[in-house]
């Protein structure tokens, strides 16, 4: 027996099972299993993949966050500062509308003064006149009521006048 | 440590033990012959070998003249004629119509044979190697059709490991994109031959030398070959009658380049099958030498010679199923691989001109 040499039945056996083993493998066992795998491949990429996406949207949210915040920030800033100058701007304003309406009061009341003061001073000027006058008056009647006196008067002052 | 090198001398000189008096029931008939031991087992066998049971296996025989026959080897398996039949180192022949054998100088009978298409030893191995891959991988399917999309479990953990380096370190990189179309073929080939082979280490069980029997090999060859060619695009084919690439001088007047890929097509299937036969073959010549070893110094220097030796061949013989273990794996690789890169080569789609 010459073991280089294939031995027909064998070759023939050999054929034919395997041909039916590979056929009933191809169709019971290796179509299931390799479809099994590639599904649970394509799976864990699909997850692994959703995976990243998740983690990819979770940060994009916190940048987003991040950034509403800010500008949240900056627009309470920006009103905080508004609202300081708005308080000055009133504050000034209403300072200068004071002060030029107490200035009018005081310049108007300091003028109704003046003209009280005129119109008093007048009136005392007036009566003081018209004392005088009345004084003048009634001296002037007792003076020349005494003849004798208003001689030696014009005398007096005559001589006065001489001696000088 | 000390109780290892104990019981691995008490086990190894076990069979200088058995070699001891294996030859006083034998020695009567003839002495001791380790290259027909050694052929019996590597060779094909018409009864099983377990242990010390010879269990016979049916013989079935075809010829023109008696038509289909089928019986028992143990009505042959001693020498004599048997309904018109007579078996001689394992091959049948037909008997003479007087009852007589002709024989040649070398004592072979020499006459007409039938066509022997019977149940042998490699024909058992190989059908219990292909039971064993229909119940796993049957049985592996269904689990991944229940466990859908679950992790692996018990024999499927085992298997997906192998399958998935079928898959992806032999289909995906040798084939490229149409891989799918070979995977059933390639993960039939690669798992035959890896149980095949361990079939043939188990001692005792036996015996079987099925992936080392020629016949099998040039099968799995001849099948990889068949498909290489039906699957051949234009320029598998062109790539072989008129090489693209070459000066013209290596084609006309002599086709010279022709005859070299025709050589290259040709010795591609029997490189495959001879590569499989004697790796096999020869890891199983190997370790039968280690074992028989024992019962040659046992009947040229007596008992002492066979327990002195024992110890060292069956310490080789032990290394050399370590590394019988190790080719089971690389051979079912080598051979799956090959077929992929001609499966590869076949529908290989060319851009460019080399």
């Amino acid at each position: 027996m010459n073991p280089l040499l294939p031995e027909l039945g064998l070759v023939l056996w050999m054929s034919i099972a395997f041909l039916v083993v590979l056929f009933l493998l191809k169709k019971f066992a290796w179509k299931g299993i390799i479809d099994a795998l590639h599904d649970r491949e394509e799976f864990i990429e699909r997850s692994l993949k959703s995976a990243e996406d998740a983690k990819a949207q979770m940060s994009e949210l916190i940048a987003d966050n991040e950034k509403l915040l800010a500008t949240a920030r900056l627009e309470r800033e920006q009103i905080l500062k508004e609202a300081k100058e708005m308080k000055e701007k009133i504050m000034s304003d209403a300072k200068v509308s004071a002060t030029t309406e107490s200035n009018r009061l005081i310049n108007s009341a300091r003028a109704e003064i003046e003209k009280e003061k005129h119109q008093a001073l007048s009136d005392i000027k007036k009566q003081v006149g018209e004392l005088s006058l009345e004084i003048a008056e009634k001296v002037i009647k007792k003076e020349l009521s005494d003849k004798g006196a208003q001689q030696a008067l014009v005398e007096n002052h005559l001589s006065q006048s001489q001696a000088n | 440590m000390y109780r290892f090198i104990v019981a691995f001398i008490l086990f190894t000189t076990s069979f200088a033990a058995i070699a001891e008096h294996a030859p006083e029931h034998g020695s009567e008939e003839k002495s001791f012959n380790a290259g027909e031991l050694i052929m019996h087992h590597v060779m094909d066998n018409h009864e099983i070998h377990v242990g010390p049971i010879h269990i016979p296996l049916p013989i079935i025989l075809y010829s023109k003249e008696k038509g289909l026959d089928m019986f028992s080897s143990s009505k042959i398996s001693h020498g004599e004629p048997y309904n018109g039949y007579i078996m001689d180192h394992e091959k049948i022949y037909f008997v003479g119509d007087n009852g007589e054998v002709s024989r040649d100088e070398h004592g072979h009978i020499d006459a007409a044979k039938p066509f022997d298409i019977s149940i042998t030893k490699t024909v058992f191995g190989m059908f219990v190697t292909m039971g064993i891959m229909l119940f796993v991988f049957i049985s592996i399917a269904k689990s991944y059709k229940k466990r859908e999309g679950m992790a692996p479990k018990g024999m499927q953990s085992m298997f997906e490991p192998l399958i998935l380096f079928v898959t992806d370190e032999i289909a995906k990189p040798s084939i490229g994109k149409k891989y799918k179309k070979f995977l059933p073929y390639l993960l039939t080939i690669f798992f035959f031959i890896w149980i095949g082979n361990m079939l043939g280490l188990i001692p005792f069980l036996g015996g079987f030398n099925v992936t080392g029997n020629i016949a099998v090999a040039l099968v799995l060859a001849i099948f990889t070959f068949i498909i290489t060619s039906v699957n051949g695009n234009k320029d598998y084919w062109k790539h072989i009658y008129n090489t693209p690439g070459v000066p013209w001088w290596l084609k006309f007047p002599i086709p010279l380049m022709f005859f070299i890929e025709l050589i290259g097509f040709i010795s591609k299937p029997v490189v495959l099958t001879l590569r499989l036969f004697a790796n096999i073959t020869a890891g199983h010549i190997i370790i039968l030498s280690f074992v028989s070893l024992i019962f040659i110094f046992n009947n040229l220097y007596g008992a002492g010679g066979g327990y002195g030796v024992s110890i060292l061949s069956v310490a080789f013989s032990i290394f050399m199923f370590a590394i019988e273990l190790l080719v089971a794996f690389l051979q079912a690789y080598v051979f799956t691989l090959l077929s992929a890169l001609y499966f590869g080569s076949a529908v290989e789609e060319h851009d460019h001109a080399h």
